[in-house]
């Protein structure tokens, strides 16, 4: 039978490869063969999964260098046999395949991403057209579901450790284009700050490496512009 | 707002010294058809004062711009803090635009 040669993270920031074979089947992604090592291999590997479907983000690795779903990342895709599986680049590393998503999660925040409305649930919902310029432009990013892939990919993250990054820059544009979000001008104040949108080289690994093909490269020359609208004086840009 | 005021500084005096530097290249390219000697340039830059403000206005477009990207290079590959690139890139920013105006000086005969 045919094998995979999988070499795989072990340690911390600190560690090395551990080299394990496991047979190559017919239909098998990353997450299976890293399930089946640690289940009939070696039981003290760490990593995260939890939906195996490509909905929750977090079975998100560093497989060949790329950031990727493992979950979504079949075998065949990568044309090698053999594969080398890290926890995602440009976070701490905790314990084999798993990443300290912390900093990630707090420039999250600070990017100003906190929803904020003064509606209670007596008042009546605000009617959004489908067809409006700023719901389509939310539209285009909202389907973020924080897996850090982009982050990962990202260079200037890696450079600038102030870099809020693709994902909450990302965010804060689907927010400025919430009709309903009170503290815009908050949102556009902490997006265009010292680590916001100015930073970015408009590179785009951000929006190649998206498992969902989302730009948040576009995103931020939104937001760019956005910030440059506000600096010249007018609010609604 | 910092930050941005510094990324539109720095875009646009980019964009300023983009037709610029044709014109600086392009009038190279002119003035080497004839001679090419220290007093033939003198001459040439001392008729013109278009030149002399050019020249003016490119050093201090090259004087904002230039420490603005280095800025960013320190902080991105060099890993300095802000604060320290700010500090370095005011430096730059002074050091060049004097060593510019001393040279656009010294072009029209003012230091001798």
């Amino acid at each position: 039978m045919e094998t995979l040669t999988i070499k795989i993270w072990r340690g911390a920031d600190t560690g090395s490869f551990q080299t394990f074979s496991v047979p190559k089947r017919e239909n098998q992604t990353i997450l299976d063969v890293v399930t089946e090592i640690q289940q009939r291999q070696d039981q003290s590997i760490s990593y995260r999964f939890a939906c195996r479907v490509g909905v929750c983000g977090s079975c998100a690795m560093t497989v060949n260098g790329k950031p990727r779903w493992t979950c979504r990342t079949h075998i065949g895709a990568l044309k090698s046999s053999v594969i080398t599986i890290e926890p995602l680049k440009n976070m701490p590393r905790i314990k084999d395949l798993v990443a300290d998503m912390s900093g990630f999660f707090d420039k999250w925040g600070q990017a100003g991403n906190d929803f904020n409305s003064d509606k209670t649930r007596h008042d009546a919902p605000v009617q959004i057209d489908p067809e409006s310029k700023q719901r389509k432009a939310a539209n285009a990013a909202i389907e973020c579901i924080n897996c850090g892939v982009c982050y990962a990919a990202c260079d200037v993250v890696r450079w600038n450790d102030d870099y809020l990054g693709p994902a909450a820059l990302n965010r804060a544009w689907s927010l400025v284009n919430d009709v309903r979000h009170n503290r815009k001008q908050d949102t556009i104040a902490a997006a265009m700050g010292a680590g916001g949108c100015g930073n970015c080289h408009s590179q785009g690994n951000c929006m190649t490496a998206c498992p969902i093909g989302l730009s948040p490269t576009r995103s931020i020359a939104g937001l760019k512009q956005m910030s440059l609208m506000s600096l010249m004086g007018k609010r609604d840009a | 707002m910092l930050e941005v005021r510094l990324y539109v500084l720095q875009r646009l005096t980019a964009a300023i010294m983009a037709p610029m530097v044709i014109v600086h290249l392009a009038t190279i390219l002119y003035a080497t058809r004839a001679e090419l000697t220290a007093a033939s340039i003198l001459a040439r830059v001392q008729s013109s004062p278009w030149l002399v403000v050019f020249y003016t206005a490119f050093v201090v477009m090259v004087a904002i711009h230039a420490p603005l990207g280095l800025r960013k290079i320190l902080i991105e590959w060099g890993r300095l803090r802000m604060s320290a690139a700010n500090m370095i890139s005011l430096v730059l920013f002074v050091v060049f635009l004097g060593m510019g105006l001393r040279g656009v000086w010294a072009l029209t005969g003012g230091a001798g």
